[in-house]
């Protein structure tokens, strides 16, 4: 049953158990989400669960949060059996949960969103006394400092989770899962994130970590257990593995974690940005007179904590979104007044393959060969007359261009839905770069990706770039910033807050500049 | 990972709520006093015993294509055109006018003059609220709705001042010139050899309605601008980021289904009354919501499920003629059709997929 790798139980600890986890297998129709998996975690340890997008890391965790309900299988807590039917049971079990998306009312104070679900009466003002009380104890236990006064919206992200991990410990949670909890921080931010982890730990409680990065499970866990195809393929110390071992792991092959690449050699300037600015519909100003320039042959990288204007960025220059400012492209200008304008950026050779690729980049019910078409539905070879499109020649190119591209499964009639997040993310790119555009613009290139596709798709921008193309990149990931770019240009809230060379530049000046400390 | 094969989502779940909205239909029946079973009978001899029922049918349904497309366009490009009551009676002032005030030397010209009036008159009264939602905002159900009543008004107007020959007491335009008189279904069928009853109102309209199935068919799955339309309505954003405008597209798909709507006048008005009269639309508007629903927006469900409204219609009609059954009794089971092929759609698909999923367990 073990695919490869080592035996799920070869780790056995002899510490007492907080979780255990016995033969548990969900299906979603047809889709085995999860098959047969047992897990043992010890008490007052950190468990690394990894895997690939798909691989049943969440499954696995919402059962253990009662979500849903495993079709087979126990879970046992502290030794004894216990059934979790409902999310009321996992946190009477003293289990808590921390979502990648915060649960948390924007307009309640920090206070009012603790107490949320747990008043205990129908009056506030008791409860609120004892949760102020309680609150004060625990952030002093645990180093959580937080006003509990302060209104959620005003809180930074950093510490919208640290109440997320407090409405957890005041439920008195001893097990706390974390779904992707780096995803949304600075560097900094999850180096204090990971301080807190260790903090509980230290304090006898459990911690279950579930992410896609392996730098976090090398750092932080004792124990990592790694999930592939709704299968645990091995259960590991960390202190025995090595990041490799664990993508090779995940991925079920060997892969190459670092991208090749030769030196740049830039060319005529291709892309000029000079003090553009963009409003959203409240008004509110996105973008703040941002100036930048790419050459061909050129990556670009904008690194940023998401939502410093990184989207807005990508939106008006891909005709998404209205700015002001100027914008040329090989020299001419390009205007920035008309929204949906993305018909002229891709005349002018602009290609985009956007940050959210399930609700801008395609039409999810759409086929793959109709996806194809998306935004070049005016393109003449795809045209039979002036009114009539030539869907067989569609078909023909979706066929081509999923064999070149690597998608699988090569069906063009298959829906958009149907394809794994790295398969849907490959039609994207067969779509946009395949016509050599002059710039392309990229965001978030590899976000729900497995890793085998993260390294074909790293493969094709470097291979965009040596063709002599520009490539602006955005992405959340400082790795992949790092590995992939030739400049960096660190954004926050709508500014270039400075720009740096990968090949002199560190982790914790980029995590500075992201911060909006330094510029 | 889809659960069911296409033709039982397509065919065996629309069945199996057209079967259950029969059953609870008869015991409504059998509740009143009836007997269902003959009742069934009767609706079936009825409506399709003879080719005088067919006639009867099949002139029903060619309203319903009409307005069942005109929802379905709509609705494919994620719109909710409530509006076809409406934008059908201004059709009807589009033929009337036509047909009043034009000398056709032939009907077949006529019927090219006023197809295209009814079309752009029905388009222009979508227009309206299609500029509103596009530009303003202001959500196309609530306009489109608010729309019938101003076109109920003043068609009433209209025919109450304006259309209405002096002297005449009745809110209803001239008769049109018997020279215009469409070709009835019977007489078409008549020159192919096949006998078919001419005194009902079946006529060329029909055809023109499945021309406008297979028109819609090509529209949506062939061209450009149904790949627009289909991109709209799916995600609004993703089209704005493939350079699609919305303005536009709401714009092209409101015309396009007000323009459907308004054909149906070429059914009413010059095929069989042969003057405007006040109210000609009678609810087909309506119907055609249900028909798009039933028939999931699909040029041949649209066909299938509009020959079954008329089914109901002229059913219902020969119940009302021959039994105590009362009128309103029909209202209940097209009620309950609707009920179950459009609205609970899901009751009966869920259990329908559960079931296959467990076959293909059995197999595998």
């Amino acid at each position: 049953m073990q695919t490869s790798g080592r035996q799920a139980t070869a780790a056995p600890t002899a510490a007492p158990l907080a979780i255990e986890l016995r033969g548990i297998s969900k299906a979603f129709g047809p889709v085995q989400a999860n098959k047969d998996i047992s897990i043992e975690v010890a008490k007052g340890s950190i468990h690394g669960i990894i895997g690939e997008n798909g691989a049943g890391k969440s499954t696995l965790m919402s059962i253990l949060y009662g979500f849903y309900k495993a079709d087979a299988g126990e879970i046992y807590i502290s030794g004894n059996l216990t059934p979790i039917p409902d999310s009321q049971s996992a946190i009477r079990a003293g289990i808590g949960m921390v979502f990648q998306h915060f649960k948390l009312v924007q307009n309640f104070t920090v206070l009012e969103n603790v107490i949320l679900g747990a008043e205990g009466g129908a009056m506030l003002r008791g409860a609120m006394a004892k949760a102020r009380e309680t609150l004060t104890n625990l952030a002093r236990e645990y180093e959580l400092d937080i006003d509990p006064d302060a209104v959620v919206e005003d809180l930074s992200v950093g510490h919208q989770q640290r109440l997320e991990i407090l409405k957890a410990l005041y439920r008195q949670a001893d097990i706390l899962i974390l779904d992707e909890p780096t995803g949304v921080l600075t560097p900094a931010e999850a180096d204090q994130l990971f301080r807190i982890l260790n903090g509980l730990k230290d304090q006898g409680k459990t911690v279950i970590l579930i992410t896609h990065k392996l730098r976090e499970i090398m750092e932080i866990t004792d124990t990592v257990s790694v999930m592939r195809r709704g299968q645990m393929t091995a259960t590991i110390k960390t202190a025995d593995t090595s990041p490799e071992e664990l993508a090779e792991l995940m991925v079920g092959r060997k892969v190459l974690l670092s991208v090749d690449k030769r030196p740049a050699t830039p060319g005529d300037m291709v892309l000029e940005v000079e003090n553009l600015r963009v409003r959203d519909e409240a008004g509110v100003e996105r973008l703040k007179g941002v100036s930048l320039t790419i050459r061909a042959g050129e990556i670009l990288g904008i690194a940023g904590v998401a939502g410093n204007g990184q989207s807005e960025l990508l939106e008006v220059l891909g005709g998404i979104a209205r700015g002001t400012g100027t914008v040329r492209l090989n020299g001419q200008e390009i205007a920035l007044t008309a929204a949906a304008d993305g018909q002229t950026r891709r005349a002018r050779g602009i290609a985009h393959v956007p940050e959210d690729r399930q609700h801008l980049g395609l039409i999810m019910d759409f086929t793959a060969w109709e996806n194809v078409a998306f935004g070049y539905h005016h393109a003449p070879e795809y045209q039979k007359s002036a009114l009539f499109m030539d869907n067989d020649a569609i078909r023909a190119d979706a066929a081509s261009k999923m064999e070149r591209y690597d998608v699988r499964p090569p069906i063009p009639t298959l829906a958009a839905k149907n394809f794994s997040g790295g398969n849907q993310q490959k039609i994207v790119v067969a779509r946009e770069m395949d016509r050599n555009p002059n710039l392309l613009l990229v965001g978030q290139p590899t976000r729900g990706v497995d890793i085998g596709a993260i390294e074909f798709i790293h493969k094709q921008i470097i291979a965009l770039r040596d063709a002599g193309k520009a490539v602006l990149l955005v992405s959340v990931e400082l790795d992949e910033i790092m590995s992939l770019s030739d400049r960096i240009a660190v954004m926050f809230d709508g500014e270039i807050m400075g720009e740096r060379d990968p090949a002199t530049t560190d982790e914790r000046e980029l995590g500075l500049l992201m911060a909006g400390v330094v510029k | 990972m889809t659960a069911m094969p296409k033709w039982a989502d397509a065919v065996l779940v629309p069945l199996i709520s057209l079967l259950i909205a029969f059953v609870i239909s008869g015991l409504v029946i059998l509740a009143i006093g009836e007997d269902p079973i003959a009742a069934m009978k009767l609706m079936i001899t009825g409506a399709l015993g003879s080719t005088y029922g067919w006639g009867y049918t099949l002139y029903y349904s060619t309203n319903f294509i009409f307005t069942g497309l005109a929802v379905s366009v709509a609705f494919q490009a994620g719109l909710f055109n409530i509006g076809s009551e409406g934008q059908a009676s201004l059709g009807g002032l589009g033929v009337a006018l036509a047909c009043l005030f034009v000398p056709w030397p032939h009907w077949s010209l006529a019927l090219i003059g006023a197809a295209t009036m009814a079309a752009l008159f029905g388009a222009a009264w979508a227009a309206i609220p299609a500029y509103l939602q596009a530009k303003r905002g202001s959500h196309v159900v609530i306009t489109t709705i608010m729309f019938n009543y101003i076109a109920a008004a003043l068609m009433i107007y209209v025919l109450v001042t304006l259309l209405r020959p002096t002297g005449s007491m009745d809110t209803a335009s001239a008769r049109f010139d018997p020279a215009l008189k469409l070709p009835r279904l019977g007489d078409i069928l008549g020159l192919v050899g096949i006998p078919f009853n001419n005194r009902n109102p079946a006529n060329i309209s029909l055809l023109i309605a499945l021309a406008s199935c297979v028109g819609v068919w090509l529209l949506m799955g062939r061209t450009r601008l149904g790949y627009q339309l289909r991109a709209f309505g799916k995600s609004e954003k993703a089209s704005v980021y493939a350079g699609i405008n919305p303005v536009r597209i709401t714009m092209y798909a409101m015309l396009i289904s007000g323009g459907l709507s308004g054909m149906m006048a070429i059914n009413t008005v010059m095929g069989e009354a042969n003057r405007l009269l006040l109210n000609s639309v009678e609810g087909a508007g309506f119907i055609g919501i249900a028909v798009a629903l039933m028939g999931r927006s699909h040029p041949v469900g649209v066909l299938l499920a509009a020959i079954l409204f008329g089914f109901l219609y002229q059913g219902g009609a020969e119940l009302a003629l021959w039994t105590t059954i009362p009128r309103e009794l029909i209202i209940v089971i097209q009620a309950l059709v609707i009920l179950f092929t459009g609205a609970m759609d899901n009751m009966v698909r869920k259990p329908v997929e559960s079931l296959f999923l467990l076959l293909r367990k059995g197999k595998a």
